[in-house]
């Protein structure tokens, strides 16, 4: 196994356990944390594969993604936590007005 | 050159005025009530004249226009007058008038949107009538869907939402398997020639194989039977008539049914005749069942307005049998049974609504004895009512009369040649005039003689402007009965059309 | 304008004239109107008559205008006067017009004159319609015009729903018998191309037979004059029809619309003299329904009611004619009856108007001093009505015994001697009446007594003109006289010898008729009700009218209504059609429902959906990518 192979291998974990969190834990702000997580996984693969062909674009790519996860989470918490406070829960189960 | 115009704005007139009445604000009830009535009887005029106008020894379209539209798919705006539908575009104009007055005390909410909308219905109905293109046809057929929804829906009784949507959903159901069918035809007919079109005069040109007639004459019956309404898909209609204002009954009973007849007579059995042929008896079946079931039930009712959607089912029967009977008499009846079913039934809810107005109740229960109440009126309905039964002299005995005898003609031969169904229905049918005296009479009866009930007493007796409204009614439905002569001779040639088209069908089993 | 159409139209201008302005302008007004439009009517009837002797015998025709033409045939509004024709619009102006000047004095007080006089003057100008029409067609407009104009007479006092109810059951009837003429005259179109009397005549008389069976048209027209004429099994009409005004009773119900039937079958006697099977049972109806009729008349208590049954038997009497061949002797008793019987009925128009309107006869009685005139008219009518020599009736009803007997089309002693039967019973149930009415002690009550007063001359001369014509005017025989229009049916030699014992014969039973009357009823009602206590189940079942009506109720009339309500709405509209849309639509709407259940509003789950989507989208690339 050489070292792309291991790097994207880490960004793939790291994204699955992402989203495993994010379908798994029922708190909306850990529910965010997991997405951080997935988004690193996927800034790892963008990464590594801007090195394995010699090109920029990849890592270029890397910071506006930071951008938008840092704007992102900035817009999401406070939605979070105004949600949060109708509900007087961080329970994401509660929040189903838009079934049926 | 100026009939053709004329006939556009005959067409456009209705559609301006809604226009307007939708665009501008100001202007009183009042206002909107004289400007539309003038709107109406201007195309009346217009009609009139056009029909003064229009020859009838001349074969095909008169005044025509023909102005493409959608270029790619080739359709066109082609509309002209035919036998076929001069004498039911003059029935819509004629009617037009007709029911404004009758809505004037009525309807007293959002009267403006109601005057628009009446005037979308009749721009709808004119312009079914006039299209000469399948697509200009389809888009009209449907139009007359929304504004009918809204008055029924707004206007109407305590089960207004029920009606309505029963109404439109049985409709559009239909219409949808009619597209499936329109657009297949169109497809088909564009293989077979090389070039698309959807006129109606060259739709007819190419046969289609009986398998595939069948399958479209269906699709295309199934939306006209429940337009009609033909038993079994007949439901619907009571409801609409009880929960609709009167002027939405006036229009429905009036000229809306007629299009279901229309399209079967101009569309459904001319462009697919082996499909016809081969399910005669069973179309044989369903009208006389149309005619005596409906009588039947018309018997059992106790609201007013439902005896008379019962007896518009029955009245219709005749006019799908005259159709299918394939016989120049049995047509002509069938076209002057349209007409007068739509003065007869139009005057009859005129009346009810009338009497509702006065009493607010349509339960025949709660009134008796009209006769001496009400002389005037008792009078009028006395004459529709024997109009209904097709008593000589009146537009109901030409019709019923013109058709049953056609139903005969055809019966006959076929069962001298041992096939004695047709026969049975024709004899059948010819009882159905005992049951339409039977109800009518005992609604009659109920109503105008014995003790005097109403609610809401004292009652006032026809006024001027409804005096108006129903003179007018009565004369024409006299002068249909006493002098068909005019109008028949109109419609001759494109009945004989429709029937060499039907009698042009080959069946497997047919002798080359 | 030709005459035969003035004929029409002067009546029909009447009833504009009388519907529209009557009730403003007054009642001298539509007296004058209402009497004197049929009065000219008569005159040019009479001008026509001699129009027509003077063409060579040949038939008059003249077209108003044209209806409809539809492909090569043209329905056209066309009169037809020949000696048939002509005599009916006679007797119809002629008696019409004098029932019109008899309305005059017994509506006098009848808030509602106007009106009265409108339909009158509308139902003759639809009876002329009829007698004069050259084409079925026209013939069926006049038709159901009367059927119409009968309607609004007889539910004439509207406020009493018994009354209304009794038009309505007139025309209801008439409608099945229409039924009946309409496929008729179907069959007769598509037959010949043509609904003209007088080639329809031809082309049954002709040498090539038509393609259609003359009994089968014969008989569905038959239907139809079944239930114009009332004769069984649509005659259940008229003894209600007698709600109406007694007017009315004599001049639609008597003297014209029901001879209509009549004159249908002799009109086309082309037709029938090619038709035996349908002829037989024209025979075997009339005479049926003649003695059936009969037998009820014996127990009917009210006035009116004897001479409606009496009327229905007469009627049996000549279509007994017509099915026998007879046609002109069946028009000659039209002829003497309508003289006879609107002579009875005005009669007891009278009575009822002097007795204040009392018309059962149990409380009548001691008349004949106090309003002779009525009596001596009644009497002479019910002569002649008994067929007593040398009146009227007493020639009609003769030939019509004797051509029932002889003739070679059809005539058998069996015929005969139910016919001979029923004018015994005749003879009985017409004296009876006159009897009970007039001549025995008086059973009115005090009120009654005080209130009886000899009618004005209005009604009295009508009375003593139509006696006068009940008495001489069988002189005039009709028969004779329409012989070159429909000639008369050979009889057989062999029985020739025993016309003049069968004419005393009948002599003999009019007289024993007489006789058992004045013997049981002679001192009132007391021995005739001892009678009916000793065939308590006779009685019942003849005053109970064989109870037709009930039957037709319990057979037709309830199993209709059932049928409509219970199978046709209740099952059919309400369970099945609507039953299965609304199935539909709730089908629809649950299976939206489990569907929607997807739906959760779960975050989470939307996940794992989003995660299965694309992992089986993964693998579907990879399989077939």
């Amino acid at each position: 196994m050489d070292r792309t192979q291991l790097l994207l291998g880490l960004a793939f974990a790291l994204f699955s356990l992402g989203f495993v969190g994010v379908m798994i834990r029922r708190n909306a702000l850990v529910m965010l944390m997991f997405m951080e997580l997935m988004l690193n996984g996927v800034i790892l693969s963008l990464v590594t594969f801007a090195e394995r062909s010699a090109t920029l674009s990849g890592a270029v790519l890397v910071f506006p993604v930071f951008v938008v996860a840092a704007a992102e989470i900035a817009i999401a918490i406070p939605i979070v936590l105004l949600v949060a406070r109708r509900r007087r829960t961080l329970d994401v189960g509660a929040w189903s007005e838009l079934k049926g | 050159m100026a009939e053709s115009a004329a006939l556009n704005l005959v067409l456009w007139l209705p559609a301006l005025g809604m226009a307007w009445l939708l665009l501008t604000r100001n202007g009183s009830d009042r206002g909107v009530r004289w400007s539309s009535l003038g709107l109406m009887l201007l195309q009346l005029a217009l009609t009139a004249w056009l029909y003064l106008r229009f020859d009838g020894s001349m074969p095909g379209l008169q005044f025509e226009t023909r102005v493409p539209w959608i270029a790619d798919w080739n359709v066109n705006y082609h509309v002209g007058l035919d036998g076929l539908n001069v004498l039911l575009v003059a029935l819509t104009a004629f009617l037009g008038p007709l029911v404004i007055a009758g809505a004037w005390t009525a309807v007293d909410k959002q009267v403006r949107l109601f005057h628009a909308m009446v005037f979308v219905i009749q721009f709808a109905m004119t312009g079914t009538f006039l299209a000469q293109d399948l697509f200009l046809f389809y888009v009209f057929w449907e139009a007359m869907l929304i504004p009918m929804f809204l008055i029924i829906g707004i206007w109407g009784g305590e089960r207004r939402i029920y009606a309505t949507l029963k109404f439109v959903l049985y409709t559009a159901f239909g219409s949808i398997l009619m597209l499936a069918a329109v657009i297949y035809l169109v497809w088909s007919q564009a293989q077979a020639t090389g070039e698309f079109s959807f006129d109606f005069a060259d739709l007819g040109r190419h046969p289609l194989p009986l398998g595939v007639q069948t399958w479209l004459l269906a699709a295309f019956a199934l939306s006209f039977a429940i337009k009609v309404p033909m038993v079994p898909l007949h439901t619907w209609l009571p409801d609409a008539h009880v929960e609709a204002p009167t002027a939405g009954s006036v229009i429905l009973a009036g000229v809306l049914l007629k299009m279901g007849t229309y399209g079967f007579m101009k569309l459904g059995f001319p462009l697919f005749p082996d499909a016809t042929r081969a399910f005669l008896p069973a179309l044989w079946v369903l009208s006389v069942v149309s005619i005596v079931y409906g009588a039947c039930l018309a018997l059992v009712q106790p609201d007013i307005k439902k005896v008379i959607a019962y007896s518009s089912i029955s009245h219709l029967g005749y006019v799908m049998l005259g159709l299918v009977s394939l016989d120049l008499l049995g047509i002509q009846g069938a076209i002057v049974q349209m007409v007068s079913h739509g003065l007869v039934a139009g005057g009859l809810f005129t009346m009810v609504g009338m009497i509702y107005e006065r009493c607010h109740s349509r339960e025949i229960a709660a009134y008796g004895g009209l006769a001496k109440l009400l002389p005037v009126y008792s009078v009028f309905f006395a004459i529709l009512t024997l109009a209904s039964i097709g008593l000589p002299t009146t537009s109901g005995f030409t019709g019923e009369f013109m058709a049953l005898l056609g139903a005969f003609n055809a019966a006959w031969p076929v069962h001298e040649a041992r096939a004695s169904l047709l026969l049975v229905l024709a004899v059948l049918a010819v009882t159905g005039v005992v049951l339409g005296a039977l109800y009518m009479l005992w609604l009659a009866q109920r109503l105008l003689f014995g003790e005097t009930r109403a609610p809401h007493q004292p009652l006032k007796d026809l006024d001027a402007r409804e005096r108006a409204i129903m003179l007018a009614f009565v004369v024409a439905i006299f002068a249909l009965g006493l002098f068909p002569r005019g109008p028949l001779a109109k419609t001759e040639l494109a009945a004989l059309d429709y029937q060499q088209r039907v009698l042009a069908s080959r069946l497997p089993g047919d002798a080359p | 304008m030709n005459l035969l159409t003035l004929i029409v139209l002067l009546p029909l201008a009447g009833f504009l004239l009388n519907g529209l302005f009557g009730a403003r302008l007054g009642k001298g007004f539509v007296s004058v109107v209402g009497c004197g439009l049929p009065v000219l009517a008569f005159l040019a009837a009479v001008r026509a008559f001699g129009e027509l002797d003077g063409a060579a015998g040949l038939a008059l025709v003249a077209t108003a205008y044209t209806w409809a033409v539809v492909g090569d045939f043209s329905f056209d509004i066309s009169f037809y006067l020949d000696r048939l024709s002509a005599l009916m619009t006679l007797i119809v102006t002629g008696v019409g017009s004098l029932i019109h000047i008899y309305s005059t004095g017994y509506m006098k007080d009848d808030a509602s004159y106007a009106r009265y006089f409108a339909y009158l003057n509308l139902f003759l100008f639809f009876m002329l319609l009829l007698v004069l029409g050259r084409s079925l067609l026209v013939c069926f407009v006049g038709w159901e015009g009367v059927g119409l104009a009968s309607y609004l007479l007889i539910g004439f006092w509207f406020e009493d729903p018994a009354k209304a109810a009794a038009g309505k059951k007139a025309f209801i009837t008439n409608r099945v018998g229409d039924a009946g003429f309409l496929l008729g005259m179907f069959l007769l179109y598509h037959a010949l191309g043509t609904l003209d009397f007088d080639a329809v005549n031809a082309a049954f008389q002709g040498p090539v037979a038509p393609a259609v069976s003359a009994s089968l048209v014969g008989v569905l027209l038959f239907i139809g004059a079944t239930g114009k004429s009332a004769q069984i099994p649509l005659h259940v009409w008229l003894p209600d029809a007698m709600a109406g005004p007694t007017p009315v009773s004599a001049l639609i119900h008597a003297a014209t619309m029901v001879t209509a039937g009549v004159y249908l079958v002799a009109r086309l006697n082309g037709l029938y003299l090619v038709a035996p099977e349908a002829s037989q049972l024209i025979a075997v109806v009339g005479v049926a329904t003649a003695f059936f009729a009969a037998t009820i008349a014996v127990v009917q208590t009210d006035i009116k009611k004897v001479l409606a049954y009496s009327t229905i038997s007469q009627l049996g009497f000549m279509f007994l004619a017509l099915g026998v061949g007879a046609y002109g002797v069946a028009v000659f008793h039209v002829y003497t009856h309508a003289f006879f019987k609107a002579c009875l009925f005005l009669g007891a128009g009278s009575v009822i108007h002097a007795l204040g309107g009392e018309q059962d006869i149990r409380r009548m009685g001691g008349l004949a001093k106090r309003i002779p005139v009525t009596f001596v008219a009644f009497a002479v009518a019910t002569a002649a009505i008994a067929g007593l020599p040398p009146l009227a009736g007493f020639f009609s009803k003769d030939e019509i015994l004797w051509y029932a007997f002889a003739s070679e089309r059809g005539g058998s002693a069996l015929l005969w001697a139910v016919a001979s039967v029923t004018a015994l019973l005749t003879a009985f149930y017409m004296f009876r009446l006159l009897m009970l009415t007039f001549l025995t002690p008086s059973r009115m009550d005090e009120h009654t007594e005080h209130h009886v007063h000899e009618s004005p001359l209005s009604m009295n001369g009508v009375l003593a003109v139509l006696a006068v014509l009940s008495a001489i005017g069988g002189f005039f025989h009709v028969h004779l006289f329409l012989e070159p229009v429909m000639p008369l049916p050979e009889t057989a030699h062999a029985l020739e010898h025993l016309e003049l014992p069968l004419i005393i014969l009948a002599v003999v039973v009019g007289l024993a008729g007489l006789a058992a009357a004045v013997y049981v009823y002679r001192g009132g009602l007391d021995r005739a009700e001892r009678l009916e206590r000793r065939f308590p189940g006779l009685h019942r079942l003849l005053s109970g009218r064989y109870y037709v009506d009930e039957l037709y109720e319990a057979v037709l009339g309830r199993p209709l209504h059932w049928v409509s309500d219970r199978v046709f709405l209740k099952l059919g509209d309400r369970r099945l059609i609507d039953g299965s849309l609304h199935g539909l639509a709730s089908l629809a709407q649950r299976a939206a429902g489990r569907l929607s259940s997807v739906e959760t509003g779960q975050l989470q789950q939307y996940l794992w959906l989003a995660l299965m989507g694309i992992v089986a989208m993964l693998a579907w690339m990879w399989r077939y990518g």
